[in-house]
């Protein structure tokens, strides 16, 4: 099955593959554009605070949410327990808001956004302009991913810097009842539904970066699923970094009402610069009745160069709480970039019967620190996780899987499976497994696996042998541990996941 | 063809001797045999000459239709023509026989300027190959030789030969792990690929495998290098009266 699927995909998407081809070797979207921004001063001070919610025309209830989240996060630490290590970060010395000058009136359609700006969409692949189905994926029928067989369109929600710049498709979106907008458009136009749910699943005072990212998030996307309705497209929001020391604190808002289902996709990439860039983002899914959401990422941000400087810090709290009963959430993520990584999507299962899943590649190459993993915490009657995690390390790099598996006393014949398999490659890298168990009814199961293996000698030289060179075997064996992840992910992500997997793994061997 | 004059080769890591002054010439069209005990360094010849890193060649030249093969990494010797049928093929858990071979096939035609072949193509020319060997769809998705029989390893191997269409094919113990039914299928395999224009190197322990694959030249190797060659008739007498006699007149 999976031979025939890759003929397909490959037939059928040549425009992506291409597309992620042509962006070249190394570190592909090393490049700044410039477009002129629009900066707050730097550091943190209520004044910013409410500069930011008065140049999104917030409403004073948001801004009051904002200021206490900052009043808070004043009083915490910096949370030091992950196995990461960077220069002390001086939250004075970031911008808090930047965005493109042409955008300080906003545009009414994407004709009128800054052609720069979109000629920076296309340098990233994305062909937002001219056809805004992300990836065509036409005769994507005969593998389905859903078995629905109807044209396979994405939505794309960009975002430059921090403030989104032009939401497709919302047309047709409206017409099903999906509101899928940038979050402050969301907080004039829907208060009543942001009121309800933001900060809901991830309250302002969870951590440290969470409760920065409640007080200061420029902007970010809300997503909100009708009771009964299946999203007639994917979901795709893009981040791009862009301005130089602009900490990115997009916020994700996502909520799927009862029977409802969305997939959603978040891809990252940001430019080479060298002062390191702090980015802390918080995203929410609220899932209710019978409702299922699909979150794919592709993270692909500046990892810092072969002596690990430069890179993105990528503080992420991501938390979904499937509220009602059978409702279902399933988290794939593929981490190939950022200097440090630290990052837990989480599963809430509360309703009886509701399921989370966890998929998970993590690639680190040089000086890569990544610290990440997931949290599944069984509240209700009969419900179901499953964590698939492959960590695969090269150069100097660590990559450490920490896990919670939490079975709380009412979760009766809840059970839970995970898998962490690591792969190093070279002798310098360093994987880590750290997995906290807690069961607290007896009914329950819990089971854990972990491998590590290493890219060996033998396999390397069948591969060779057969005409592959050092990088397309290495690329080949490592997408081949990884296969159970990248076949969670949505086809036209998968096809980019496989290729960015080679190339950051690029140089590792030899 | 093949052509090895005087070649010395240590290991790497120890300062052992393994390959002292070995020659041999295989022209093209021909199918040589390679017998010889334990330890007479026919699998390091084979590792060798298709670029496995830990050996260090300290004299002597190994050359493919003239080009330099020393110089070489193992993936240009492989696309330059140069096969290896391994005795223990190596497990590649996730990645699809399929994705493998058309990985390597394309690998290796990129490598000579030719142009990639395409998805379609490729699914019509395996599944016409895979059956002459008895290789059924679902081996061809299964990942590279992950919880495949002794049997199953040994086909693969061939089949993967018969897609890449190398000129000097190596076979190193491919007879081993073998039942009768299964030798068959194998011999059967590698006869079809005899060519005027293709040469075959065959290493066995055993004189059984050259009653399928009949070669034109047996060579006997002994000490790290060749110590006699003859034609079948050679094969039936080590069979019948052992290495050590020859290996006394040597």
């Amino acid at each position: 099955m999976a031979d025939d699927t890759m003929v397909a995909k490959e037939g059928v998407e040549q425009e992506t593959v291409d597309a992620v081809k042509s962006l070249g070797d190394k570190y592909k979207y090393g490049w700044e554009t410039d477009i002129e921004m629009e900066y707050a001063p730097k550091g943190l001070t209520e004044d910013i605070v409410r500069l930011i919610s008065q140049k999104n025309d917030e409403p004073e209830w948001m801004t009051e949410w904002r200021l206490s989240a900052y009043r808070r996060w004043l009083q915490m630490e910096e949370p030091d327990w992950a196995m990461v290590e960077y220069p002390e970060i001086n939250f004075q010395d970031q911008y808090y808001y930047a965005r493109p000058k042409s955008m300080e009136t906003k545009p009414k359609s994407l004709d009128e956004v800054d052609p720069k700006l979109l000629a920076t969409y296309e340098k990233l692949g994305i062909p937002l302009k001219e056809q805004m189905i992300l990836a065509g994926v036409e005769g994507a029928g005969e593998v389905p991913a859903d078995g629905d067989n109807s044209e396979r369109k994405v939505a794309v929600d960009a975002v430059f810097d921090s403030v989104s710049v032009g939401t497709t498709f919302k047309k047709e979106l409206e017409q099903a009842g999906v509101i899928f907008c940038s979050i402050s458009e969301a907080i004039r136009e829907h208060p009543e539904l942001v009121k309800k749910y933001l900060g809901s699943v991830v309250p302002p005072t969870d951590n440290f970066y969470a409760t920065l990212n409640s007080a200061v998030f420029s902007d970010g996307s809300f997503v909100y699923i009708p009771p009964g309705v299946r999203c007639p497209m994917e979901l795709s929001t893009y981040f791009r970094i862009n301005a130089e020391n602009t900490g990115q604190f997009e916020r994700t808002l996502i909520i799927a009402d009862k029977e409802a289902y969305v997939s959603y996709l978040e891809g990252c990439t940001a430019p080479q610069r060298d002062t390191a860039q702090l980015h802390a983002a918080v995203v929410e899914i609220v899932i209710l009745d019978d409702a299922e959401v699909k979150y794919s990422t592709v993270q692909n941000w500046f990892p810092g160069d072969e002596e690990g400087k430069g890179g993105i810090f990528n503080f992420v709290t991501k938390r979904a709480d499937c509220r009602g009963d059978r409702s279902k959430v399933m988290w794939t993520q593929v981490e190939t970039g950022s200097a440090v990584t630290w990052k837990y999507p989480s599963c809430v299962l509360r309703g009886d019967e509701s399921q989370g899943e966890f998929y998970s590649i993590a690639i680190t190459n040089n000086m890569q620190q990544a610290d990440t993993g997931t949290k599944m915490t069984h509240l209700g009657k009969n419900t179901r996780s499953r964590i698939v995690s492959k960590g695969i390390s090269a150069g100097k790099s660590n990559n450490t899987y920490r896990g919670l598996v939490s079975m709380h006393p009412k979760a009766t014949n809840s059970r839970n499976y995970t898998q962490c398999d690591s792969l190093l490659i070279g002798d310098q890298c360093g994987a880590h497994t750290v997995p906290y168990i807690e069961v607290k009814n007896p009914s329950s199961r819990v089971e854990h696996e972990a491998t590590t293996s290493k890219v060996d000698d033998d396999q390397m030289f069948y591969c060779r042998q057969r005409g592959m060179d050092e990088e397309e075997a290495v690329a080949l064996i490592v997408n081949g541990f990884a296969k159970e992840v990248l076949q969670a992910l949505p086809m036209e992500f998968a096809m980019e996941a496989q290729q960015l997997v080679a190339i950051s793994l690029e140089g590792s061997v030899g | 063809m093949l052509k090895i004059e005087n070649l010395h080769v240590k290991l790497e890591e120890e300062d052992k001797q393994i390959l002292k002054g070995l020659s041999l010439e295989v022209p093209a069209g021909e199918v040589h045999a390679i017998m010889g005990p334990n330890g007479s360094g026919k699998s390091t010849l084979s590792y060798v000459l298709s670029g496995k890193d830990g050996y260090e060649v300290t004299d002597g030249t190994a050359t493919l239709e003239g080009n330099d093969l020393l110089d070489l990494e193992a993936e240009e010797r492989a696309a330059a023509g140069l096969f290896l049928a391994f005795q223990y093929p190596v497990e590649i858990p996730g990645v699809g026989n399929m994705t493998f071979l058309r990985t390597a096939v394309n690998a290796q035609r990129k490598a000579r300027g030719e142009e990639e072949m395409s998805a379609a193509e490729f699914l019509k020319v395996i599944r016409a190959k895979a059956k002459d060997l008895k290789i059924d769809a679902d081996m061809l998705k299964r990942p590279v030789n992950v919880g495949f029989s002794g049997g199953e390893k040994k086909r693969n191997e061939i089949l993967q030969m018969a897609m890449l269409e190398p000129k000097m094919c190596i076979l190193d113990e491919t007879d081993s792990g073998l039942d009768v039914d299964a030798m068959k299928l194998v011999s059967d395999g590698v006869n079809a690929l005899r060519d005027p224009n293709r040469a075959f190197l065959v290493i066995t322990h055993y004189q059984r495998l050259l009653d399928h694959i009949v070669p034109d030249v047996v060579h006997i190797m002994a000490g790290g290098k060749i110590v006699k060659s003859g034609g079948p008739e050679l094969a039936l007498e080590v069979e019948k009266n052992g290495y050590a006699d020859l290996m006394e007149s040597a």
